[in-house]
């Protein structure tokens, strides 16, 4: 196909992949391929604006007849919700906190990037679409990131104009600072807590629509179920059931359109920087309901994270990687100083293996190679910290020289704030003792397959943020999750949800249609039989165990035995899990050892899934490191010949009653960007 | 160390409830106050006995849904979150009492987990600035003098979390109030409903039945985010100037 033209007259500069090589055949089948078929065409710089405009529009007397259901409340739900709102539909919110302020876009920390060129450096809508498709590792789909980054600089506007209170400078101008290894300023920051000020914003819009009476909001509520009804003119998506979770009821919504905004899975691993509420269940529903899972393997790992620090511990706090500008990462070289006061081991006996292994790069080598070579050390045995279990996991993050070279003074107003995070949680003086760090889970780019019009393939399912897989490829660059939740929720969905939306309102149904009563019946014989099991294990013990496993077969490194393994333990747990769970107390009240069980079991199918889609994947690309496909120096290596394409999953049934899941790929096809290895040398 | 926990148990709205005592050992100093909880959790699940309840999310400082009263005091002895509250902060043999935040707009749902709607229902009585998603000016064409700018992210940094009302003995919710209205206040493009939201916030305030404020200043102390008191201030010379105008 390359050299030859596509229909819309560009030319492809790659050929779609072949695959050759397959570790997980035998774990699914082999389905037809998936096509976006709302891919738009033409140059790649018009086509969000002729979509636009080819999208038909639904007149303002006919939205307040419409309703739609939005699950998640995050930046890409609250923001959707509020937008929406405005433009005269009827909307349902959906959040399983007590508010929906409290949804985990919160604990952003860094910035969000836009191409508004403001520093003059050279930045460009280009510029940010091509880094976005690079940093992604050349697995992502051309017209969802240039539009991603078309819209970037509106996000940034209406923010603005919302309050949200950005670093501004002497002139009364907005600041911007320079992230993740790009060569441009390009990031919008509030101090280190930019994803609350933004998620306050989306928040106040929402809330000023729920008094507008546009919005309803729909509090500690969990979607346990996706209805989804065929009319005669084919399978939709028509509603959720949901439970309330104070009262416990489980309540049907009906609506003529579903959006989907619940964020990441992360907590698979069990230990993440994800909230401990945090979870697959609507997705996973969905995808059980015939969704396709895209890419579940893509994971990215953070690796200036604060160390687990024993068998308590309940999740993972991120410190954000700019520490790595000014410290130093060891650890002792020999493994008998490992517990020694690290003050007291001489310089010639620390190993400053990043500065050893990459001299041009040293401490500011790429996020996953930092991620995995703290991992080997840990490995050798050369861990620094408690031990938890066999091995001690963590590395030393020096500040001393930086201290000794800038004072005390510039490193404290550098890294205030996170320096008081270190002191509080782990009890040491980062400026007295070298902080230790270990890598974290903390997002995913696979997620819910959507089209150009961030629909699924169940019509009338729509997925928006960190849901989603559509814009990340396999790594996803700092700063670009809040861009990609805000652009999802203000600019994206409110401009194709209405082309769906303009044959609605659908047939009318009630309460007493089949697909209705089959759903919720589901939901209930599921919560019976969570009570009813009276085994002896929590569900928090079961999810630990899945996290032992994911973490130690489908982490930094992924090798064909190991996922393997990980796929027979797996399998084993779920097993386990349906036949000795206990949940005690009652379905009709706040029972958060119910909502955890129904939680983990999900988790758990969803492990299964990523085992098996790392395993197909023999290749290294962006967060997913294959320990059978790595250059001489230790480099992931892609396979584009073999793998250029996303991998879209449909459910198969459980596989302990012999299910498989089916692969549908999608080919991914370059036009504007040419296919390159990554290089750090 | 070995603790004795003396926790607020109550099974519904309507239940009268109850301390309840229970005893945990093998508590590390590195653990959070909550994940002292999860093991207590375990240790109830295990035995038969229904784990206590407790809202949490993020355990990171930032969301605002972790509360409790602990030995009296909102979030605790430290200045900051349950979360981020940690064991070394208590010494081996202590009696730690756990109870909810108390607040009558604050209903108790089940144990220790309370309804905080009210703080919404404030939000949406004028919190916010209209802007219609589309309708943005330029980001840059309006200016904000920096100092302004960064006191309004200063209150800005609010999690929502209700410990103002729980640690003020009049129940009021001043201290969240005026963070919302100093936030947008000092924003210029807060200004065109500046004094029709201080009047409407105000009055939702009053009618989910918070309490007036009488310059105690337990709230500040007892802000995780450290939510200055002179907010209040801002609060009453935006109400007085927005009632003389007439709004």
């Amino acid at each position: 196909m390359a050299g030859s033209t596509l229909h819309d007259g560009l030319t492809p500069l790659n050929e779609p992949s072949v695959q050759k090589s397959d570790d997980a055949h035998g774990y699914y089948t082999l389905g037809e391929k998936v096509v976006d078929e709302a891919a738009p065409t033409g140059p790649i710089a018009d086509r969000w604006t002729t979509r636009k405009f080819e999208n038909r529009l639904v007149n303002p007397a006919n939205r307040r007849k419409l309703d739609v259901i939005i699950v998640g409340t995050g930046l890409a739900g609250g923001a959707a919700a509020a937008t929406l709102g405005e433009a005269g539909y009827n909307v349902k919110s959906f959040c399983y906190q007590d508010s929906p302020r409290r949804a985990h876009s919160i604990a952003a920390q860094g910035g969000i990037n836009a191409a508004k060129n403001y520093k003059e450096d050279g930045d460009s809508t280009f510029r940010l679409f091509y880094d976005t498709v690079k940093g992604g590792d050349y697995r992502s789909r051309e017209s969802n990131v240039y539009r991603l980054a078309e819209v970037s600089a509106n996000i940034i506007d209406q923010c603005v104009a919302q309050g949200v209170p950005f670093a501004r400078d002497y002139g009364g101008l907005l600041d911007n600072r320079s992230f993740g290894g790009v060569q441009v300023s390009r990031t919008f920051y509030a101090r280190g807590q930019t994803g609350q000020q933004l998620l306050i914003g989306a928040y106040q819009a929402m809330e000023r629509q729920v008094a507008a009476g546009t919005v309803e909001s729909f509090t500690r509520h969990e979607m346990l179920e996706l209805i989804v009804v065929d009319d005669g003119a084919g399978p939709r998506a028509r509603g959720i059931i949901a439970r309330d979770m104070v009262t416990g009821e489980i309540e049907t919504h009906l609506a003529d359109v579903v959006v989907l905004a619940t964020g990441g899975y992360g907590n698979v691993f069990f230990l993440s920087t994800n909230a401990m509420g945090s979870n697959v269940t609507a997705a996973w529903r969905a995808h059980r309901k015939g969704a396709y899972m895209a890419n579940p393997c893509y994971t990215q790992i953070h690796p200036t994270c604060i160390p687990v620090s024993g068998d308590h511990q309940s999740k993972l706090t991120l410190m954000s990687e700019s520490l790595r500008n000014d410290g130093r990462i060891w650890v002792p070289k020999k493994k008998e100083d490992c517990d020694k006061d690290p003050r007291d081991i001489p310089e010639e006996d620390r190993d400053y293996y990043l500065e050893r292994i990459y001299p041009s790069f040293g401490n500011l080598v790429p996020r996953d190679i930092a991620s995995r070579q703290a991992k080997n050390m840990c490995d050798e045995g050369r861990g620094v910290g408690p031990l938890v279990g066999d091995f001690r996991r963590g590395v030393y993050l020096d500040l001393g020289d930086a201290i000794k070279r800038l004072g005390k003074d510039a490193i404290e107003e550098k890294y205030d704030n996170l320096l008081d995070m270190y002191e509080r949680i782990t009890g040491e003086n980062p400026y007295e003792m070298p902080m230790r760090i270990y890598p974290a889970v903390h997002y995913v780019m696979g997620g819910l397959w959507v089209d150009y019009h961030l629909q699924s393939n169940i019509p009338g399912l729509f997925v928006s943020g960190e849901a989603n897989f559509s814009d990340h490829g396999a790594n996803r660059l700092g700063a670009s999750a809040l861009m990609q939740g805000l652009a999802d929720g203000y600019f994206v969905l409110p401009n194709t949800i209405r082309e769906y939306l303009a044959d609605g309102p659908f047939e009318k149904i009630d309460e007493s249609h089949p697909a209705v009563l089959e759903a919720k019946q589901n939901v209930e014989e599921r919560i019976t039989r969570f009570l009813s099991i009276n085994g002896t294990r929590s569900a928090d013990s079961y999810h630990k165990e899945l996290g032992n496993i994911m973490w130690e077969y489908c982490g930094m490194e992924r090798t064909e035995e190991g996922l393997r393994k990980a796929i027979d333990l797996i399998r084993e747990l779920k097993a386990d899990f349906w036949s000795n769970l206990k949940v005690l107390g009652s379905a009709d009240t706040l029972n958060q050892s119910l909502e955890k069980a129904g939680r983990v079991a999900d988790f758990i199918e969803l492990g299964e899934l990523m085992c098996i889609d790392a395993l197909n994947r023999r290749e290294s690309c962006g967060g997913h490191f294959r320990g059978e496909s790595q250059t001489e120096d230790g480099e992931a290596l892609r396979h584009d010949d073999e793998f250029a394409y996303v991998a879209a999953w449909e459910w198969g049934g459980d596989s302990l009653e012999g299910g498989q899941p089916v692969l549908h790929k999608e080919d991914l096809i370059y036009t504007a960007i040419e296919m390159k290895q990554r290089s750090y040398k | 160390m070995n603790l004795t926990l003396k926790i607020w148990r109550q099974n519904g709205p309507d239940d009268k409830g109850g301390i309840h005592t229970y005893q945990v050992s093998g508590i590390s100093q590195d653990m959070s106050f909550l994940e002292m909880l999860d093991v207590l959790n375990e240790q109830l699940n295990e035995k038969g006995e229904e784990p206590v309840a407790f809202d949490s999310d993020c355990r990171e400082g930032i969301c605002g849904m972790c509360s409790l009263m602990i030995n009296g005091e909102a979030h605790g002895p430290e200045v900051t979150t349950t979360c981020q509250l940690h064991m070394r902060s208590f010494n081996d043999g202590d009696t730690i009492t756990v109870e909810p935040w108390r607040a009558e707009p604050f209903p108790v749902i089940k144990d220790l987990v309370v309804d905080r709607s009210a703080f919404d229902r404030i939000i949406q009585s004028g919190g916010f600035i209209s802007a219609n998603t589309g309708s943005a000016p330029e980001a840059n064409s309006v200016p904000a003098p920096r100092d302004k700018a960064m006191r309004a992210f200063n209150v800005a940094t609010c999690i929502g979390c209700g410990a103002c009302v729980a640690a003020c003995p009049n129940g009021s919710a001043s201290l969240f109030l005026g963070a919302k209205i100093t936030h947008l206040g000092e924003l210029p493009q807060g200004q065109p409903e500046r004094w029709t939201r201080v009047v409407d916030m105000v009055g939702q305030h009053d009618h989910e039945g918070f309490g007036g404020c009488t310059n105690i200043g337990e709230c500040a102390a007892a802000c995780p985010k450290e939510i200055p008191l002179d907010v209040i201030s801002q609060l009453n010379k935006d109400l007085r100037t927005a009632l003389k105008n007439g709004h």
